[in-house]
């Protein structure tokens, strides 16, 4: 009765083998398959535009599978016109606010302007929002309808959450007809689970 | 070095030189060269990463004064 030294024998050559190969193997089929990638856009202003539309059509240049599901405020980046998107300093510590005209020392300054003076000034963020807008310009970046048909040329799958559609009383007529699918979340999460690369903005 | 298409993307900040980049090698046949000049300091890394990613090769990079230049070779 030799059998279960037989058997041990194989099971360790088998093993040995294994260790050999299997690196390589995944190695290959790592290299084999495109990299994917799904993002959450739930922001709907000029700032948090950028965010999604850079990161999806560069990903989608370096030849990356790409889907971006738009839900709550995201959805406004999906309208069929974004060209007033805004921006708000307005509680918001993070943004500075600057110039961008003027000497370089003007360009420079900081202006700390206290909240309840920019809730008070009537235009306040239209004002806040042309401004960036020039700074964008004055810096060579791409404004965000630009990147979006980027986005869109190379691509990029774009999906509507229908829950946010007839929450915020919206239609499908809203939005640009490039909107591959509406869907919801159990639609989402199993492409998210396939995707490399998921991210939350 | 020869090349057989331009791309001027002086001027342009993140990601829009990749973005431009692409397209003119999609428009380009295999073996072509494509010479690139850019402004944006942040390409250097970018153009390596999109080479290194994409399989097109990165025949050189070369800075000048506050220009780069690239040669990608299209896969």
């Amino acid at each position: 009765m030799n059998m279960p030294t037989d058997q041990a024998a194989l099971d360790a050559l088998i093993r040995q083998r294994l260790d050999e190969i299997l690196p390589q193997k995944l190695e290959e089929l790592k290299a084999a398959k495109t990299p994917s990638m799904t993002i959450i856009a739930t922001k709907g202003t000029l700032d948090w535009a950028y965010p999604p539309f850079i990161l999806a059509s560069t990903a989608a240049a370096l030849g990356w599978n790409v889907s971006i599901f738009f839900t709550f405020y995201g959805l406004n980046l999906l309208k069929k016109d974004i060209s007033d998107l805004k921006v708000s300093p307005l509680g918001n510590p993070g943004m500075p606010m600057k110039m961008p005209f003027g000497p370089g020392w003007f360009k420079g300054i900081n202006w700390n302007i206290p909240n309840l003076i920019q809730a008070g000034i009537p235009g306040f963020e239209s004002m806040a929002t042309m401004l960036m807008k020039q700074t964008i310009k004055n810096n060579g970046v791409a404004d965000i309808p630009e990147l979006r048909s980027l986005s869109i040329e190379a691509g990029v799958n774009m999906i509507g959450c229908q829950m946010t559609v007839d929450l915020f009383g919206f239609t499908r007529d809203d939005f640009i007809p490039e909107v591959k699918e509406y869907c919801g979340a159990a639609t989402f999460l199993p492409m998210a689970q396939q995707a490399d690369v998921s991210l939350y903005m | 070095m020869n090349f057989d298409k331009e791309l001027d993307a002086k001027g342009l900040n993140c990601p829009l030189p990749i973005l431009r980049a692409k397209k003119a090698l999609a428009e380009m046949t295999s073996g072509q060269v494509l010479r690139i000049m850019a402004t944006d300091p942040g390409s250097v890394k970018d153009f390596a990463a999109f080479a290194k990613q994409t399989g097109n090769e990165l025949l050189s990079t070369a800075e000048k004064g506050k220009e780069y230049e690239f040669f990608i070779k299209r896969k």
